[in-house]
């Protein structure tokens, strides 16, 4: 079997070598060790040793010649052996003639030549023949660098908007905010167009289609872009079409994403919720007369949540993959589902392990209600660590949550139930509350799942702990 | 109740002085000519002169002083004439205050405020005009605080006093009569690193401490009048400095433009700007702009001078490069 021989680095500073001397000829037998040829660097003149025995078959440079590190010099291997699939006929034949015949203008003329083919010069009608390659984000059709702002460039990825059909108005041309923008209304704005079904209804009124009213920039939060398709709710009509607004397809992405690539397992548990709801009692009848805000039971799992992370970092973490690494947070958001008209959101308490409940609960509060009047900056949906989601109010005993990315766990709240229990060998009402905590299995394992749903559960079963 | 800066200031000293009996002043011309700008005015007289005590134009003498006062339990405020001659001083507020703690293994603390009047102040010349707050804020160990009026002086004042960190305490010549409502409460303690939005909006960012806060101030009238909205940051602790307010205020509005009195290398300006480029990146929709004075001595004429500190007109045109609107 044919073997290369490339020109080595023989010096820590050496980018290419020139062939002194050649020490072999073509048709010789080496062995392993023997010196084939001589090479120049950067700092001195070194031996080239054969690191195979065999016959070397061809010679690829004349001596003189500079080539790069790792480029093909000479091929080794046994007699006759067809080594085509090694050297191109042409640059074979040109580096073979050059060292049989020492011909140094020869030599160059060939190897420019070589050169130049590869360089596609401009006006090479074939070589522009060729499929176009895919642009790579941030160049345009020619490879040249697109001037964008960071945040033209984010809101472009966030959008799927293709930055080299984008016009900059910016100081040399570049993209700023605003031009995404218009572009991203552009888009949809012939989305809705195409969309529109090619024969009409029958009776229908033809109506142009009408561009989507934005008032909002499109980054403030995922926006319900709902195509204004007229309904056609007609008797008979077989289903109603809704095109999928920008938050179902943010929810969809990310979902699927988390679904897909995040090995999920579930652990529940069962909480005496008794004195959860026995001490939000008491807290919230000194909070109302301090006019403070109304304290809930999901305010308590927020800071028992933020509490216990403490405590549990891997449960605080991250799999990123493709930073290649596991990142436990030092601070802890809580992110908190909160439903809103066209889909969810989670707006996030930041350092919710540092705040008292009272902040937490006003907080909390607000954020809701922006968050449903689709006010939220993307500050205060970002960033959470970790993720609650509460169905307790719908009757939900129990359920389990799809984890935020890239969060490692997401925790499912139930609603507080009474229920009999056993208590001392006596059947007595109690009140229940289930939770579960769904884990991705490449961050959190089941026993360090376990010890943090533990750590929740004492503190809330003993939520005097929450105050400590 | 309303105060100059400088009452404030006093009031600061005053009240933590009768609190405890550590704290002493020590400065040229604090006790006798009760203050070169009078800010120590009358506190010779309730606190005799063990307390309030006059130098010699010796201020490397009396900065060591100080800090060999607070490693042996007290806490001096040393107040420099002016921070041109703290340079005099320089090994001492650089390299003994802040090294201490670390050096001693934690042994020794030093609770020192050095203060005084910082920045140009009008025709003084290259030499009496220097701001100092980039230098100061360049040594670990060292807090520094640069408030821009009476209310937040008091406040932060009192607070450095406390701190058993040594405080470059930074105040201005310019505003020392500035009039303001400053709280009586003896325990008015803000918190050093916290800075305060002083202005909301939504277009773009100004941040500007002391003087420079007016002036930023100023900027965001004029931009209002013309249809943009300006958030104003006074940040008030250049060290540390509260990277998060102003990160999350450009997160808002995508544009920053930094007012700083100093010379722009190496600037606090420089500071603000590698911080929000490394923490909000992507979410900068122009570069971040600066305004500061330009790179060479302050000059003496008044035209001169009326082109080197930074105006309300510098800062709006600025803010219009950085909004794209120009």
């Amino acid at each position: 079997m044919a073997i290369p021989i490339e020109m080595p680095k023989l010096s820590d500073t050496m980018e290419e070598g020139v062939l002194s001397a050649w020490l072999a000829d073509e048709g010789d037998e080496v062995s392993a060790g023997d010196v084939i040829a001589q090479v120049e660097t950067d700092k001195a003149t070194m031996d080239l040793e054969a690191f195979d025995d065999g016959v070397l078959l061809r010679k690829l440079i004349g001596e003189g010649d500079a080539v790069p590190i790792g480029e093909l010099i000479a091929v080794l291997g046994e007699e006759g052996e067809d080594i085509s699939d090694l050297i191109d006929d042409g640059s074979a034949d040109g580096g073979g003639d050059a060292a049989e015949e020492e011909a140094p203008a020869a030599d160059t003329d060939e190897s420019a030549a070589a050169d130049a083919g590869v360089e596609e010069p401009a006006g090479d009608g074939q070589l522009r023949e060729r499929t176009p390659d895919p642009v790579p984000a941030g160049t345009d059709a020619e490879g040249r660098r697109i001037k964008a702002s960071p945040l033209a460039r984010r809101l472009a990825e966030e959008h799927g908007v293709d930055l080299s059909a984008v016009t900059g108005s910016g100081p040399e041309g570049r993209i700023v905010r605003a031009d995404v923008e218009a572009r991203i209304e552009e888009i949809e704005a012939g989305e809705v167009e195409t969309e529109v079904p090619a024969e009409p209804e029958p009776d229908a009124q033809p109506e142009p289609p009408e561009p989507p009213v934005e008032e909002e920039p499109a980054y403030a939060m995922p926006d319900d872009i709902e195509t204004d398709r007229p309904a056609t709710a007609g008797d008979g009509a077989p289903y109603e079409s809704e095109g999928i607004s920008q938050m179902r397809k943010t929810i969809s992405r990310r979902l699927a994403q988390s679904k897909f690539t995040a090995p999920h397992f579930y652990l529940t548990v069962d909480i005496d919720a008794a004195r959860l709801m026995e001490v939000r009692a008491e807290l919230n009848e000194k909070s109302q007369a301090q006019d403070g805000p109304k304290i809930s039971p999901n305010d308590l799992i927020t800071k028992a949540s933020a509490l216990a992370l403490r405590e549990h970092p891997f449960v605080n973490a991250s799999y990123l993959a493709e930073e290649g690494e596991i990142r436990k947070h030092n601070r802890i958001h809580v992110g908190i589902a909160v439903a809103i008209d066209e889909g969810l959101i989670t707006p996030v308490i930041r350092d919710a392990d540092r705040k008292g409940l009272s902040q937490i609960a006003a907080e909390t509060r607000e954020l809701a209600t922006r968050a449903r009047n689709r006010e939220l900056q993307p500050e205060e949906f970002e960033g959470a660590t970790f993720t609650t989601s509460n169905l307790g109010m719908f009757g939900i005993e129990d359920f389990t949550a799809i984890i935020n990315p890239p969060n490692a766990a997401i925790l499912a709240i139930g609603e507080v139930r009474d229920t009999p229990v056993v208590e001392d060998g006596e059947v007595v009402p109690g009140k229940r509350m289930k939770m579960t905590l769904s884990c991705d299995h490449r961050v959190v394992d089941g026993a360090v799942g376990a010890q943090f749903l533990q750590t929740l559960r004492s503190f809330l079963e003993e939520p005097m702990n929450l105050l400590l | 109740m309303e105060l100059q800066l400088r009452e404030a200031i006093r009031a600061a000293m005053t009240e933590e002085m009768e609190r405890d009996e550590d704290i002493f002043l020590i400065g040229e011309e604090v006790a006798e000519y009760n203050g070169a700008y009078k800010v120590s005015q009358g506190m010779l007289d309730q606190f005799g002169a063990s307390r309030v005590v006059d130098t010699p134009i010796s201020e490397l003498g009396f900065a060591g002083l100080g800090i060999g006062a607070a490693m042996n339990g007290l806490r001096p405020i040393v107040e420099f004439m002016t921070f041109n001659f703290s340079f005099v001083a320089f090994d001492q507020v650089i390299n003994n205050a802040p090294n201490m703690q670390y050096m001693s293994g934690g042994q020794f603390t030093v609770p020192i405020v050095f203060r005084g009047p910082n920045g140009s102040a009008g025709q003084l010349g290259a030499t009496h005009s220097n701001s100092t707050e980039a230098l100061y804020s360049n040594f670990p160990g060292l807090k520094v605080i640069a408030p821009s009026n009476p209310d937040d002086a008091k406040g932060l004042l009192k607070s450095a006093i406390r701190d058993d960190d040594p405080v470059v305490f930074l105040e201005s010549e310019q505003m020392y009569g500035l009039k303001g409502d400053v709280s009586e409460d003896e325990d008015y303690l803000l918190p050093i690193g916290q800075a305060r939005i002083a202005r909301e909006g939504s277009d773009v960012t100004l941040i500007g401490h002391s003087k420079m806060y007016h002036v930023a101030m100023e900027a965001a009238d004029h931009l209002s009048e013309q249809g943009y909205e300006a958030e104003v940051i006074d940040p008030r602790t250049i060290k540390p400095l509260d990277t998060e307010t102003i990160v999350r205020s450009v997160m808002k509005t995508n544009r920053l433009v930094v007012v700083d009195e100093s010379n722009p290398f190496s600037s606090v300006a420089s500071e603000v700007t590698h911080q929000v480029q490394d923490r909000a990146f992507d979410y900068l929709d122009a570069p971040v702009a600066r305004v500061t004075a330009p790179d060479t001595p302050a000059p003496y004429a008044p035209n001169l001078m009326d082109a080197y500190v930074p105006a309300a007109d510098n800062v709006v045109d600025a803010a219009k490069r950085v909004l794209y609107v120009q």
